[in-house]
């Protein structure tokens, strides 16, 4: 992706972005989508939000249906192929367009979406590695906090310090590192529903540990795996907060946190 | 042995209901992968050699009958007898005829999991002998009636004070104690010292089939299997086609990786090659020794789209890295191989109708095929056989339809976008006071162990649009 670092020359003017916002984030959680909006309008980019996204066709393709998601594909790449960068506050879409597009196709839908795979960003990686995000002017975040390393973000997209990098940067806060952070959190898309009890133990696991890290806050790059998280949270009434990165690096968020009551 | 992959639901829900024999698995999904990365990591370029034996591997894959004729020949010059088994019946009735060629009534067998896969030991106590298991592990689940829970440990399962007890229902002990571990293991070798003995037939597997000089390579901890391989007069090593590899090198690279990967042990106890029968000027050694090369599908397996999980060297990291597989352990997958590499091999040993969970098992977490020793794209192969039971309509029917009518749904944003504009709201409004919703209609696969957090509110889309600010279409 070496290619893909902004050129000298380029570096002043502004990047045009194309937020891809996720389903998840656009049914369940738009604060999510605001503050990647906000978070790349900060890092100097010019934001587009193109209208008609849906979402990238996971749930048909890890489930084996591969002719349902081969035009929500062809979609997703006739809609952001026009930016200049597509970013994604979630490294399992962003995976999807660049591990697995490709592989749906061949000819020339494939050399298309290899062209949309080299401009996909998940977000906190784009942070740090394309558009930087200037120092902030904010207060630090005072809270004990943990993170979540969504599997497709660490394995496809190479996703694991960046997230850490912005949180010192931008809210001075050190993460206290989860016990066995590089294990999934039993989410799986489609997974979870259908293996429930196995799913859950999972998410158990890994609720133990973010207890066990002394953390109040637990934050993750993946609206699948917090919302796996916080709903198994709740469930056990566990007093833990769990919130996307991208909120805590916008600012303050005063919202509720995940599956939590409003205040 | 029977397969009942088809329960692998119900198995699963039994093995977590278990909390003394889950808390030791996840002992083992906790230090098995620290053991196998400090093991790595010490190699070196551990990386390096993974990409090496992967390109091994390809190359003999593609020219498999080439080195499988070269095997044979030299197998044939060093003295053994050489006899392919299409079939998992006819590596049994084959070792059946040999043992009653030479009247054999006791065999000792070191660990195969290929011998697990065709049931020999069912079909040689059928036909009267006596067959003993002379690896700890399989010793012990064999006295307990029980099956490998994992293709290295097979009685990983198992509790110190289950082996215990076990042992003081079998074994005539005496005044001899079973305290200590180290009590338990003397009183499993005396006991097998005297199997080793009186065996007129010993039989052993393979991690390894050398194609240059007819060899077979296995390595072991406990020295069992070169036991079983000298001491009885005849020797029978079962083992299948996809074992072989063109160089004695090439072995020492698949030991290598294999034992890392396996136990975290830089070197196992003991590797050995068997070349044949005893010579003129050996002192010891079988007189008689047979390699039994099983097909059982690997031809067919190698001319599929799932040919790679041929290059498997059976080290069983994916299952120590598997958390499915550490939270429901071995015996839930219903059949010899479980965890990953298990997932992708039942369907195709056996038949993805009778094992059509297993490639849902899956969270395509990706934790297998970052280190599989041998580059499967394991993850990737599940999703493979998932697109297969799907286009079989092996998978539920309420599924096919649930992900069509979401697929229909993408392909019309403004119809999807108006619905869940309009959706979201209302649940949003029934969790306003918990946050979340304790049940949902049609959501019962999550929310019976979960709560369904609340939605903000308006969706995203909606709100940005309601702002001016959603661009239309570029141009
Ligand atoms: S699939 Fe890979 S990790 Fe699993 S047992 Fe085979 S070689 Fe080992």
């Amino acid at each position: 992706m070496d290619n893909l670092k902004p050129k000298r020359k380029r570096t002043r003017a502004r990047r045009d972005v194309a937020l891809m916002v996720t389903c998840l984030a656009d049914l369940m959680r738009p604060s999510v989508g605001f503050a990647a909006v906000r978070l790349l309008e900060r890092a100097g980019c010019r934001v587009s939000v193109p209208d008609r996204q849906t979402c990238c066709g996971q749930p048909a393709y890890n489930s084996g249906d591969v002719n349902a998601a081969v035009p929500v594909a062809q979609a997703v790449i006739e809609l952001f192929e026009p930016y200049d960068y597509v970013v994604i506050p979630s490294g399992s879409c962003a995976g999807m367009l660049c591990q697995h597009y490709p592989a749906l196709f061949e000819g020339e839908w494939r050399e298309r979406a290899l062209a949309l795979a080299a401009k996909t960003w998940e977000l906190t990686r784009f942070l740090t590695e394309v558009a930087p995000l200037p120092s902030p002017k904010r207060r630090p975040l005072d809270a004990a906090v943990t993170y979540h390393d969504g599997c497709a973000g660490l394995r496809e997209m190479e996703v694991k310090q960046q997230p850490r990098q912005l949180l010192l940067q931008q809210c001075g806060v050190e993460v206290k590192e989860l016990a066995q952070t590089e294990v999934c959190c039993g989410f799986g898309g489609t997974f979870c529903t259908k293996m429930p009890a196995i799913s859950s133990k999972m998410a158990d696991d890994k609720l133990d540990n973010a207890v066990a890290s002394g953390a109040r806050l637990l934050l993750g790059g993946d609206l699948g795996c917090l919302l796996q998280l916080a709903g198994r949270a709740r469930r056990r009434g566990l007093e833990l907060e769990v919130r996307h990165v991208a909120e805590v690096l916008a600012g303050t968020p005063t919202g509720p946190g995940i599956g939590d009551p409003r205040r | 042995m029977k397969i009942t992959s088809d329960h692998f639901l119900e198995h699963a829900d039994a093995a977590l209901a278990d909390p003394d024999k889950a808390q030791r698995r996840d002992l083992l999904g906790l230090f098995m992968p620290l053991a196998r990365d400090a093991a790595a990591a010490r190699y070196g370029d551990f990386e390096a050699l993974r990409v090496h034996l992967k390109q091994v591997r390809r190359h003999t894959m593609e020219h498999l009958e080439h080195y499988l004729t070269r095997f044979e020949e030299e197998a044939l010059r060093n003295g053994n007898q050489v006899h392919f088994a299409a079939t998992p019946e006819q590596l049994n009735s084959t070792v059946l005829s040999i043992c009653q060629d030479h009247g054999a009534r006791r065999v000792a067998k070191g660990k195969s999991m290929v011998t697990e896969e065709t049931a020999l030991n069912d079909h040689l106590q059928q036909a009267g002998l006596d067959v003993i298991e002379t690896d700890l592990g399989e010793y012990i689940i064999q006295q307990a009636g029980e099956t490998p829970s994992h293709i290295v440990g097979p009685a990983l399962h198992k509790s110190l004070a289950e082996i215990r007890q076990l042992f003081l229902d079998r074994h005539d002990l005496g005044e001899r104690p079973l305290e200590q571990v180290a009590d338990i293991v003397a009183e499993a070798r005396g006991i097998l010292r005297e199997q080793f003995l009186q065996a007129e037939v010993g039989i052993i597997g393979a991690n390894a089939l050398v194609a240059e000089n007819g060899s077979t390579m296995l390595v072991t901890n406990e020295g069992n299997g070169d036991l079983c391989a000298n001491l009885p007069p005849v020797l029978i090593v079962c083992t299948t086609l996809e074992r072989i590899l063109p160089r004695v090198e090439d072995a020492m690279a698949l030991q290598r990786l294999l034992v890392r990967s396996a136990t975290g042990q830089p070197q196992t106890s003991y590797t050995s090659f068997y070349s044949g029968p005893q010579r003129d000027d050996d002192v010891d050694g079988p007189l008689e020794t047979h390699i039994i090369l099983l097909d059982n599908k690997r031809t067919d397996i190698l001319a599929s789209d799932y040919s790679e999980i041929l290059d498997c060297i059976r080290c069983g990291a994916c299952l120590n890295h598997c958390p499915i597989y550490v939270g429901v352990g071995g015996h839930a997958y219903g059949w010899v191989y479980p965890g990953p590499m298990g997932s992708v091999l039942t369907p195709l040993l056996t038949s993805l109708e009778q094992s059509n969970d297993l490639p849902n098992a899956c969270t395509s977490c990706g934790r297998c095929a970052e280190i599989c020793p041998a580059n499967i794209p394991l993850p990737d192969l599940l999703r493979d056989l998932r697109q297969e039971e799907s286009q079989r309509q092996l998978n539920s029917p309420r599924w096919r339809r649930g992900l069509r009518v979401h697929a229909w749904f993408l392909r019309h944003p403004a119809l999807y976008q108006r619905l869940s504009g309009w959706l979201m709201p209302v649940l949003a409004w029934l969790g306003k006071r918990r946050g979340s919703l304790r049940t949902l209609p049609f959501a019962a696969g999550w929310t019976g162990t979960r709560d369904f957090p609340a939605p903000e509110g308006g969706t995203f889309m909606r709100q940005y649009r309601k702002r001016g600010k959603v661009r239309r279409r570029r141009g």
